[in-house]
């Protein structure tokens, strides 16, 4: 395969404000195999943003430029909006944070699955049905039948998640955006929920971004960690470097975490150096 | 949802089924519970303003020249010498049996009055209010969907207007252009002359009437005529049920579910109707019956221009002559009108947003 999965240059995002426009993100460039990346940030670092980015799915007036951003080869920013519909879904899929939210409250879990597969494959509605039934047994919900009747407000939160994984891998992408797909939910059921989405990302043989302010998580899952930080990309490591980092602003990220095994007077407040976001501007 | 998915719904739920049951009677018991306070309240309020007002009921029936004779004999006829509770009674005992007694002006019982007048505003708000959310809702749609476009502006200064230009102007417009000028609409009136006695009232809704008798020229006629006051009915109406829309469909096109819907490939036209529009119904549907409630108030100032002999017209002369029963009885209408739209509605959420069920 020449081409990697996904390939972003200098991808930035301005929004226009009073003055002229302000960089949401100011450059990122990465490639993407079939592997899991993780991206850590504090908030307003630009991660979210360009998850987003890479979807189209910024809203209109936001301003996207990069020198390249491919999937497999195919431009994406070039491509067409009905272009971009197959791509959402079909070969991109996005896992968001909040399955509270990010169902729509008036219809069924299994209706919402259905329309997924739908959109992107084409046959009868029994076969869809069957596809979902089983989608949501491979997301080891115990009951299907009974939980495609139910309303997301019926669901809890880690059975949310699981049936947001399966809505948005069900047309099998090649490309997994997970955005903060644990924070809304209990500590107790993250594990389950980041195992479930490990299953069916390795099943599919789809590369992951994971989207996350949790350095443990990200370092433990990931293979690979982005430190990304004002919307531009601090530094690049593998993740079981992630505490032999050496950006200070790494090191700071890692300071400001309460360490288990033994008590610290005062937690660090990361400091920050404008310089850093300096050094990529040319 | 399929056929298959219902039966599947069902059997899994059935030992929940009869708890849903006890628990729906409930809500039933409550809300009727609720009802009938606000309408107790309604009747005490119409039956204080009625002794409150400045207004001598037995001088408005016999006039100021009366003798006190005849003063003292009409006051034991209409009840006023007993106490104000057994006076309050036999008003609740009364209008609970619609009967809101004479009506001064017409010589006639008010309900009969009421009767004959509330058809004729009812047909017309119903026109109004079909014309008005059908070109509010999409024209409200299409603005959020596309907002701050030049679509969003179109729209924006189309219901503008509407708040703003006076009725009675926009009324007398459009008399003047469309039917004194290009011929295209009725004369002002409910229904030609030649047809008022012609048309056997079942419904005492003019259109219906006339297409039950398989009378096409009379309800050519009718509908001829009940076009433009129902067409400027609609255009207010219309402005506020597309502003309204517009705000709740910004609101919803915002929540992260629509995000989803997106990344899911979902087209624009299955995100904004087929996601983001259900969202929005309960809160229409509210909207839409307060509107339509306001509307069978009875327009005073559409029904004076145009000659309709409405509610509106009946209440607002009524009040210009102290009628009181007359007024009073309409004002319990009204009440009513306004708790039923509001019952409808309420039934309609309960049955509609599944969170509430």
């Amino acid at each position: 395969m020449t081409d990697p999965l996904l390939e972003v240059r200098n991808l930035r995002v301005a929004y226009p404000s009073a003055h002229g426009y302000s960089d949401a993100l100011r450059g990122i460039s990465f490639t993407l195999g079939r592997e899991k990346l993780g991206i850590v940030g504090e908030s307003g670092s630009g991660k979210s943003t360009a998850g987003r980015a890479i979807m189209r799915l910024l809203p209109p007036k936001a301003r996207v430029t990069a020198d390249a951003l491919r999937l497999s080869g195919f431009d994406l920013l070039g491509a067409s909006e009905r272009q971009m519909r197959d791509i959402r879904g079909g070969r991109i899929a996005m896992i968001l944070q909040d399955p509270r939210y990010a169902l729509n409250p008036l219809k069924t879990v299994g209706a919402q699955i259905m329309e997924s597969y739908r959109i992107h494959i084409k046959g009868s509605r029994a076969e869809a049905r069957d596809r979902m039934l089983a989608m949501l047994e491979d997301v080891r919900i115990r009951d299907p039948q009974r939980v495609t009747g139910l309303y997301p407000h019926e669901l809890s939160g880690g059975m949310g998640q699981r049936v947001m994984i399966a809505m948005m891998l069900i047309p099998s992408p090649k490309l997994v955006i997970a955005d903060e797909p644990t924070s809304a939910l209990d500590v107790t059921v993250r594990g389950q929920i980041l195992d479930v989405l490990n299953e069916r990302v390795e099943a599919q043989g789809a590369g992951l971004i994971l989207i996350s302010h949790d350095l443990p998580l990200v370092s433990d899952f990931c293979d690979r960690v982005l430190v990304m930080y004002g919307g531009q990309i601090m530094e690049e490591l593998a993740a079981h470097d992630l505490s032999q980092a050496s950006h200070p602003y790494t090191i700071a990220l890692n300071a400001s975490l309460p360490p288990l095994d033994h008590a610290v007077d005062e937690l660090i407040v990361p400091e920050y150096d404008p310089t850093w976001l300096t050094e990529a501007t040319e | 949802m399929s056929a298959g998915d219902l039966a599947n719904s069902v059997s899994s739920n059935r030992s929940a089924s009869s708890m849903r049951w006890g628990r729906a009677a409930r809500e039933f018991l409550k809300t009727a519970a609720s009802v009938s306070v606000t309408i107790l309240g309604l009747l005490a309020l119409t039956f204080f303003i009625g002794r409150l007002l400045p207004l001598d009921p037995v001088l408005a029936i016999l006039g100021d020249d009366a003798s006190q004779e005849a003063y003292e004999r009409m006051v034991i006829k209409l009840g006023l010498d007993k106490p104000m509770w057994e006076q309050f009674i036999t008003y609740l005992w009364n209008s609970l049996h619609f009967d809101f007694g004479m009506s001064l002006t017409s010589g006639k019982p008010v309900t009969e009055d009421i009767l004959r007048v509330f058809p004729a505003t009812l047909e017309l708000a119903t026109v109004a209010m079909i014309l008005g959310t059908g070109l509010g809702i999409p024209l409200g749609v299409l603005a959020a969907a596309n907002r701050d476009t030049w679509i969003d502006q179109v729209v924006r200064v189309i219901s503008l207007i509407g708040y703003s230009a006076p009725i009675f102007w926009l009324g007398l417009l459009g008399l003047v252009v469309f039917y004194a000028g290009l011929g295209w609409v009725g004369a002002p009136g409910r229904i030609d002359i030649v047809y008022q006695y012609d048309l056997e009232t079942r419904t005492g809704l003019y259109l219906i009437d006339s297409l039950l008798a398989g009378r096409l020229d009379i309800f050519a006629d009718v509908f001829g005529r009940i076009v433009m006051p129902a067409a400027i009915l609609a255009y207010g109406a219309m402005a506020y049920i597309s502003r309204m829309t517009r705000s709740f469909m910004l609101e919803q096109l915002s929540q992260e579910y629509i995000i989803a819907a997106q990344a899911k490939g979902a087209s624009r036209l299955s995100v904004v109707w087929g996601h983001a529009f259900p969202n929005i119904a309960v809160q229409l549907v509210t909207v839409v019956a307060l509107s339509y409630a306001f509307l069978l108030e009875g327009a005073v100032l559409t029904e004076t221009v145009f000659a309709w002999p409405g509610f509106g017209r009946y209440l607002t002369t009524a009040l210009l002559r102290a009628d009181m029963n007359a007024v009073l009885g309409c004002t319990l209408i009204v009440g009513l009108i306004f708790i039923t739209l509001n019952l409808l509605s309420d039934v309609f959420y309960r049955i509609f947003d599944p969170r509430t069920r």
